[in-house]
């Protein structure tokens, strides 16, 4: 690690995650990349698409495991216990919440309308995350092929995430080192 | 107290099984908490999972509602700590292995390996979402119109995400 890079204690940690818990609105990976990458700086975008990436090859919601890796990366078990507490504390109080004033509300048309507006605007905010994410593939045909051919198993074809990703993932390792440049 | 149980069993084991996050084991989800633990009926758990959609936080925030509907606040906690301490012990473990070894050849190998199949899996995992939002045209609109200001305008996502609830409450959209 460089000493110009941010060192993040563990309340900075847990801080850093609390945010990206409360605005993390259609799921929390485009807020979580924001607040790691472009804000604070704890990761570069390749690194952070290195640790999302072999998050994706683990069990578990994504982001709790970027929370752990990170965390545990600067700070050891208590920085990953800081920052997965961060990322949860604030969304089940939420959804909690939400559970309440659902039961009492959910019939008003209005309510109603602004939640599926807000769940579509969620929805293309993850994927102008997939375009920043899959910026660095830009001129490069074969890893654009591999991630195409990912796009189409889980998206088209709808094959279980446990069954594609292996194949998936030695194929691409193989293929580019192959043909590496 | 064995409600309490029973969710920590239930979310402790669908932990190692979630590839992906929650969407991944929705459908054996489903079944332990409507078919084998008759905890709420399937109609039930839908409109939990579509509120948990809505909220803020990642895609496991349906745990904590049905942890929540089963046995209160303490039921909430159970649920999410149960679905969040296997997965989270084992990448701290996978985790630490993968940094030690970051200057290996294999793993360089392996982590450019990665790059585009990752890429790959998040534009899927927005196509999923997007078909399951945009349920007419102008929920469509909604998609379209937002994901042009987030990827060309500095505006505050929250705020783009503000605009879209309240045009939605307006009757504008949605």
């Amino acid at each position: 690690m460089s000493q110009t890079r941010p060192d993040p204690g563990v309340f900075d940690l847990f801080a850093g995650f609390f945010i990206v818990g409360i605005c993390g609105f259609g799921g929390v990976l485009p807020w979580a990349r924001r607040m790691i990458v472009e804000q604070r700086r704890w990761l570069t975008p390749a690194e952070f698409t290195g640790m999302l990436g072999l998050c994706q090859f683990l069990p578990g919601g994504n982001i709790m495991n970027v929370t752990v890796a990170l965390g545990s990366r600067f700070r050891g078990v208590p920085g990953a216990v800081a920052a997965l507490l961060g990322l949860m504390t604030a969304p089940v109080a939420i959804v909690i919440g939400l559970g309440v004033l659902y039961d009492r509300y959910a019939d008003l048309p209005p309510v109603r309308r602004a939640f599926v507006a807000l769940s579509a605007a969620a929805a293309a905010y993850l994927l102008a995350n997939a375009w920043k994410i899959a910026a660095p593939l830009r001129g490069r045909p074969l890893a654009i092929a591999i991630a195409a051919a990912t796009f189409v198993a889980i998206a088209i074809v709808r094959l279980p995430l446990q069954l594609a990703l292996p194949g998936l993932a030695l194929a691409s390792t193989a293929l580019l080192w192959r043909f590496r440049t | 107290m064995s409600a309490l149980a029973d969710l920590a069993a239930v979310f402790g084991q669908l932990s190692l099984l979630a590839f992906g996050g929650a969407n991944a084991v929705l459908p054996e989800m489903q079944r332990q908490v409507v078919d084998v633990h008759h905890w709420m009926s399937a109609r039930d758990f839908a409109a939990l999972f579509a509120l948990a959609q809505a909220a803020p936080g990642p895609n496991m925030m349906v745990v904590s509602l049905v942890g929540w509907r089963v046995a209160g606040i303490p039921g909430a906690l159970v649920a999410t700590g149960a679905v969040a301490a296997p997965a989270a012990l084992l990448t701290w473990l996978v985790s630490g292995v993968w940094y030690r070894f970051r200057d290996a050849p294999w793993r360089k190998a392996v982590q450019a390996g990665l790059q585009p199949v990752t890429a790959g899996l998040i534009m899927a995992s927005a196509a999923l979402l997007i078909r399951s939002t945009a349920v007419d045209l102008s929920a469509a609109v909604v998609v379209v119109v937002a994901a042009g200001l987030f990827i060309f305008t500095k505006l505050h996502p929250l705020l783009i995400l503000a605009a879209a609830a309240a045009a939605g409450a307006a009757g504008l959209a949605g």
